[in-house]
Parts: C-alpha cells; sequence; structure tokens
C-alpha cells in the first residue's frame, strides 16, 4: 500500500495492533457479498464500505419504501421507488470511490444463487424471509463459502459464522434442520422492529466479516449469540452438528436446482387466498362478513368497506357473531389472515366459505391507490 | 429439584420469558411436560440448549441445568 490518500483514510484502523498494513491489505484483497439490502444490510454495507472491503457485491429485488426508512438509513425520501440494490451501489460508491461495488438488482433463486455467490469469499445472509434463508445456506455448503449469518425479530437478534470449510463445520441447519412454515412466525411488516436493533446487529456482522477477512480476534464460528435489545442481555451458545444437516442439503448442483425453497417454507392452504382484486369484488357483492384479525390498535384503519375487528387471538370465541356465508380474513400482509382462516375452517368446516386476503390491507391498498391513478 | 427455563423470541408470547420446572430428568421429559402446559408450543419449532450448548437429542437435566429455548428468526 504505497498510496498515501489510501493510508490516510485508513490510518485509524492501520495502526492498530494485530491489524496493520498487512491487515488492511488484506481487506482490499476481498469479496463480499451482502444478500438483502434492507434492514442487516445497509448498515453491514456501510461498515464494509468505509472500512476498505476491496469487491462489494449487494443483491436485491426490492425498491425503497418509506416504512424502510426507520431503520435502511442509507436510503432518503429521494430514493423511494427506486431499486435498492442500485440505490445503495451510487451512495456507498460515493463514501469510498476506491473499491469496486457490483450490483444485482435480481431476487436470488436457485437459478443463479451458485453463480452469483461463487464470485465472493464471504457470503452475508441480511435477508427476510425462510425460502430464501436456507437456500443461501445450502448454497454455502454446497460451495464451502462462509456464511455470515444474522437475522431479527421484534427486540432480538440473532448471529452466528458458519465456516463451511470442513463436512463437520456447523451450519444453519444444525440449529433449525426444517424450515418452518412462513406464517408460523411473524415477519417484520406482521411483528414490527425497531429501528436500532437491524442497524446494530447489521454492523456486528460486518464486525464479524472484518474480523474474519483480517484474521483477528474470535469470530463467531460454531457459536450463536442472541442479544435483546430491551434488557441489552446478550446470550451465546455453542453449536454442535447435527445427524440430520446433511441429509437435507442437496449434494450438488442439480439436485439444488431441483429443490424448491419457495415450496419448503410455504403455507398448507385452509380455505382460499383472493388477490386484492376479488377481494374488491367481493365487498362489491355484499353478503359477506370481512373480519379484521389485527390488533385493535394498528394502523391503517380501514373504513373503505363494512368489517368487524376480532384481533386473532379472540377469534375462537367471537364466531357466534358471524351471519355471512361466505367469510373473508384480512390483516396487515396476510399471513395472520391465513391462520385465522385456518382457525375458521376447523370451526365451520363446508358450512362457510372462508377465504383469506393474500398481501394483506396493505398489498389492497396498494392496488387501490394503482387502481386510481 | 428445577429446572431454569430461559425462553426466546415470539415463544416468550407464549410461555411467558423465563419460568423453572420441578421433576425434570431429561429434555424430553421437559419439552413434554413444557408442551402439556403450554400446548401452542407443540405447533412451532424451536431449538433447545442445556447450559449453553445446543442439544440434538435427549439430555440428561440435573438441578443446576438452564436451559434455552430459541425459535428461529426470520426478519432483516
Amino acid at each position: 500500500m504505497d498510496n498515501k490518500k489510501l493510508y490516510d483514510r485508513y490510518q485509524r484502523q492501520l495502526v492498530l495492533p494485530g491489524f496493520g498494513v498487512e491487515g488492511q491489505q488484506k481487506l482490499l484483497n476481498a469479496k463480499v457479498l451482502v444478500i438483502g439490502a434492507g434492514g442487516l444490510g445497509c448498515p453491514a454495507l456501510q461498515y464494509l464500505t468505509a472500512a476498505g472491503i476491496g469487491t462489494i457485491g449487494i443483491i436485491d429485488d426490492d425498491v425503497v419504501a418509506l416504512n424502510n426508512l426507520h431503520r435502511q438509513v442509507l436510503y432518503s425520501e429521494s430514493d423511494i421507488g427506486f431499486s435498492k440494490a442500485e440505490r445503495a451501489s451510487v451512495i456507498l460508491q460515493q463514501l469510498n470511490p476506491g473499491i469496486k461495488i457490483i450490483s444485482y438488482n435480481e431476487r436470488l433463486t436457485t437459478k443463479n444463487a451458485l453463480i452469483v455467490l461463487d464470485e465472493f469469499d464471504i457470503i452475508m445472509d441480511g435477508t427476510d424471509n425462510f425460502s430464501t434463508r436456507y437456500m443461501i445456506n445450502d448454497a454455502c455448503v454446497l460451495l464451502k463459502k462462509t456464511l455470515v449469518y444474522a437475522a431479527i425479530s421484534q427486540f432480538e437478534g440473532q448471529l452466528s459464522v458458519f465456516r463451511n470449510e470442513q463436512d463437520d463445520d456447523v451450519n444453519y441447519r444444525d440449529m433449525f434442520p426444517e424450515p418452518p412454515r412462513e406464517t408460523d412466525v411473524l415477519n417484520c411488516a406482521e411483528a414490527g422492529v425497531l429501528g436500532t436493533l437491524p442497524g446494530m446487529i447489521g454492523m456486528m456482522m460486518a464486525n464479524e466479516t472484518i474480523k474474519l477477512i483480517a484474521g483477528i480476534g474470535e469470530p463467531l464460528v460454531g457459536q450463536l449469540l442472541i442479544y435483546n435489545a430491551l434488557n441489552n442481555h446478550f446470550y451465546q451458545l455453542s453449536l454442535s452438528p447435527g445427524d440430520k444437516s446433511h441429509s437435507l442439503i442437496p449434494r450438488n448442483e442439480s439436485e439444488f436446482l431441483k429443490t424448491d425453497y419457495e415450496w419448503l417454507c410455504s403455507s398448507p392452504i385452509a380455505g382460499e387466498e383472493i388477490d386484492a382484486q376479488s377481494f374488491s369484488d367481493f365487498i362489491a357483492k355484499g353478503n359477506v362478513d370481512v373480519i379484521d384479525v389485527r390488533e385493535l390498535n394498528e394502523f391503517p384503519q380501514v373504513n373503505e368497506f363494512p368489517n368487524i375487528k376480532i384481533p386473532l387471538v379472540q377469534l375462537k370465541d367471537k364466531t357466534g357473531i358471524l351471519n355471512s356465508d361466505s367469510i373473508i380474513t384480512f390483516c396487515q400482509t396476510g399471513s395472520r389472515s391465513l391462520q385465522a382462516a385456518k382457525i375458521l375452517s376447523s370451526i365451520f368446516g363446508d358450512k362457510k366459505k372462508i377465504y383469506s386476503l393474500r398481501g394483506g390491507i396493505l398489498g389492497w391498498k396498494q392496488d387501490q391507490a394503482k387502481q386510481s391513478v | 429439584m428445577a429446572v431454569e427455563i430461559i425462553i426466546f423470541g415470539q415463544l416468550a408470547d407464549i410461555a411467558g420469558s423465563s419460568l423453572s420446572m420441578e421433576n425434570v430428568g431429561d429434555t424430553d421429559a421437559l419439552v413434554s411436560g413444557l408442551h402439556k402446559l403450554y400446548p401452542a408450543l407443540a405447533d412451532v419449532k424451536y431449538l433447545i440448549a442445556v447450559n449453553k450448548s445446543v442439544v440434538n437429542e435427549n439430555t440428561i437435566l440435573n438441578e443446576n441445568s438452564v436451559v434455552a429455548l430459541l425459535p428461529p428468526f426470520s426478519g432483516g
């Protein structure tokens, strides 16, 4: 590293004991892929960029939305509606023009996963759904790539490093061999998240990555760290390889390509899911009980059509007030309403037609906004 | 003898964030006792750790054992 500007830029970490010019050179030579430029991805990306990781890949097919900004502080209001991967790449490049940033404005699927991941040394999982998380884990095991994993829920975060060098190295399936159904666990839209939590956990992901590359400290290999933002408790568990894990992971590329991760995590359909358009048709026809199964204080409030408010936990005890032959349940994004439809189906059987609004009230409102343009 | 149980994530909505259980000799007995007390736990996936080590098979518990139950998180 002979360039004075480079020396200046990284001077504060260069002088650290055990890091030095050699550590910086390792960062500059490293290639890191961040999957998901959201709550975890944004802070991770900002610090990796600042630290001088030589090549950073960003893959995300989503666009910036207003309700992202309380935690995805890389973006501004003017970015709303634009590709996260592309906006992140432009903003980060301004922070550090000396590194290479590759943006993939696409969804990670079994078709592109092995090709994209293979271009990088370390993979960081900051995604928001189980199907992609299991796919990333399996791809990293197949490709023997180190995976820095983190996930959050409400006030808690989980963080670990899966080395994937030896066959008996621990991977995500040693903790949770098979995926839960998406509806078993509430996502951020359903359960909410404090903006600072992904900031902290995302930064810890960047910290683990920098340690791995520079060869300093003790990365969380074979360990799972749990952090609770409400009481500041850290809890660290040691992981061990399970018997089942490897039998569940595709053994080769062709098995991987054939694995349907969406299906593995999809919900069994209880009652029928309907889209926003069919929902509007139902309301127009009338003669249907529409139930809002969200908690009473949740926004947005819905007064565009008649609806009965029964929070999911009370549903079982309040079915007596439902008179129509058809029932449609809705919630914020469509996952609790599916559980509600399941409960109602088990109570009414074939006596009533039961539907759940796919995409929830947020999806329906978006659809309405599109119609009125 | 009582075993201390620490509960993480949304499992705490079902069973509270900590509790203790009497007369459970191993993790299988603990799980079946918990599922009797909180049937909703039987429908969800979680990992079990004993004294901060994740266990994948039935594990003996003694009076100083601390058991942690942790669900998978998907948020990012």
